[in-house]
């Protein structure tokens, strides 16, 4: 089957500072993706590029085996929720339905006035009227009434409070169940990655640091407890990701693609957060020795 | 019909805790043969999460032969838990009485009971593989 998204050394430079370095991912299709990283790791500059908002200035991108934006045909199967989920403001909910019947050859305009009718929203009202959970639903209602086969949504929930929040994202997993689109979104709230994601992507200073399938990761991230010793000891093939240690206690976070159960650490599940805690703040530390040497 | 319900910061993999919630209901007699589960799309609108979990979910409690899917209808139970259970439950449940009461008397509190039972139960697992 064709890869929702296949990347390759894709690189974004703006001028002299770097948006994406050397990223090379491939999504299988029928996932829902979430993308982590702190502000200004690369999140909406990898976004844009798959919906061809930006180009690339070096490698590979492919979205759904064809090239973002290239035609009608790529862009009527991508649709695109910005950030802060934006709706032309003076103009009413049917005035965005029909924009949206217009605008989108593949449009189904059942599946939007029922999405509309069952959230309660009064067709002749002005999106800037709207409470921002109500904003947010009108965008993903357009978006999913173009009945994409990847939906990208750049930060859709960050700006909306916990209730609006959990309905927008059960909207989401709903229209995901219904039509077995893909669904590619970037968050700073792990906590609701964890719920609807199963594959998960780490950013941070532009570049990757870990992708994979979330039940996978999990199961090769364990973090081991025992008795202080030097993490050189760890059996074969598993990588330090972040280790912290008392006088007498060692605790680490390691990458192993085999179970450790060699009865000399205690081995416990992570949760998503603390991985991606974990791949962050390993990022953050090698910033510092990097300004030393170049002293 | 039962509700599911998600609880983050367990450390119980979601799909696992549908499962349990599943089991449980079936154990406290909430789902019996017959009965109908929630279809993905319910559970994913109800919860917010995701659909391939949910799926899952239901694969591995297909596979224990709990319940089993009818194309075009959803999945139903297949079994009931109850009766042979709670039948089975009592006796054990009042040695374990005695044994809490045991280690009550002998000065543990309910931390070093939970971490007893746990390691002992962990050690016998590991025995059995």
């Amino acid at each position: 089957m064709t890869a929702v998204l296949e990347t390759e050394g894709l690189t974004k430079r703006y001028g002299r500072h770097p948006g994406l370095s050397d990223c090379t991912l491939h999504i299988p299709p029928g996932r829902v993706v979430g993308l982590v990283g702190p502000n200004g790791a690369g999140k909406t500059t990898l976004l844009q590029l798959a919906v061809g908002l930006l180009t690339p200035t070096a490698g590979r991108i492919e979205v759904l085996g064809g090239q973002p934006a290239s035609g009608p045909d790529q862009l009527a199967r991508v649709g695109f929720v910005a950030q802060d989920t934006p709706t032309y403001a003076n103009l009413t909910v049917a005035d965005h339905l029909r924009l949206g019947a217009h605008l989108n050859p593949r449009w189904d305009d059942e599946v939007a006035q029922t999405r509309i009718d069952r959230l309660g929203l009064d067709h002749a009202r002005p999106a800037g009227k709207l409470s921002g959970g109500q904003r947010a639903q009108l965008a993903l209602t357009l978006a999913v009434a173009k009945r994409p086969e990847l939906l990208v949504l750049d930060e859709p929930v960050a700006s909306l409070d916990p209730l609006a929040r959990r309905e927008f994202l059960q909207s989401l997993m709903e229209f995901t169940a219904e039509s077995g689109a893909s669904v590619i979104l970037s968050s700073h709230l792990v906590a609701d990655l964890e719920r609807v994601c199963d594959f998960l992507i780490v950013l941070a200073d532009s570049r990757v640091l870990v992708a994979g399938d979330v039940d996978e990761l999990l199961a090769t991230h364990p973090r081991l407890v025992g008795l202080r010793r030097d993490p050189e000891v760890l059996p074969a093939g598993a990588t330090v990701i972040q280790a912290s240690h008392t006088d007498r206690q060692s605790t680490l976070i390691v990458r192993s693609e085999t179970p450790i159960d060699d009865g000399v650490w205690n081995s416990e599940r992570l949760d998503l957060e603390d991985l991606v805690l974990a791949y962050m703040a390993k990022a953050a530390v090698p910033a510092p020795r990097r300004a030393e040497m170049t002293r | 019909m039962i509700e599911f319900h998600l609880e983050t910061r367990s450390g119980v993999a979601p799909y696992m805790q549908l499962i349990q919630q599943v089991r449980r209901a079936m154990r406290l007699g909430l789902l019996s043969e017959g009965d109908q589960l929630p279809t993905v799309k319910e559970v994913v609108a109800k919860v917010a999460i995701n659909p391939n979990t949910v799926l899952k979910a239901y694969r591995e409690l297909e596979h224990e032969g709990l319940v089993s899917p009818r194309p075009g209808l959803g999945t139903f139970v297949t079994r009931t838990l109850t009766d042979e259970t709670t039948a089975a439950h009592g006796p054990l449940r009042s040695e374990l009485q005695r044994w809490l009461a045991r280690a009550r008397a002998a000065g543990l509190d309910n931390e070093s009971i939970e971490a007893l039972f746990v390691t002992t139960f962990h050690a016998l697992a590991e025995e059995k593989t």
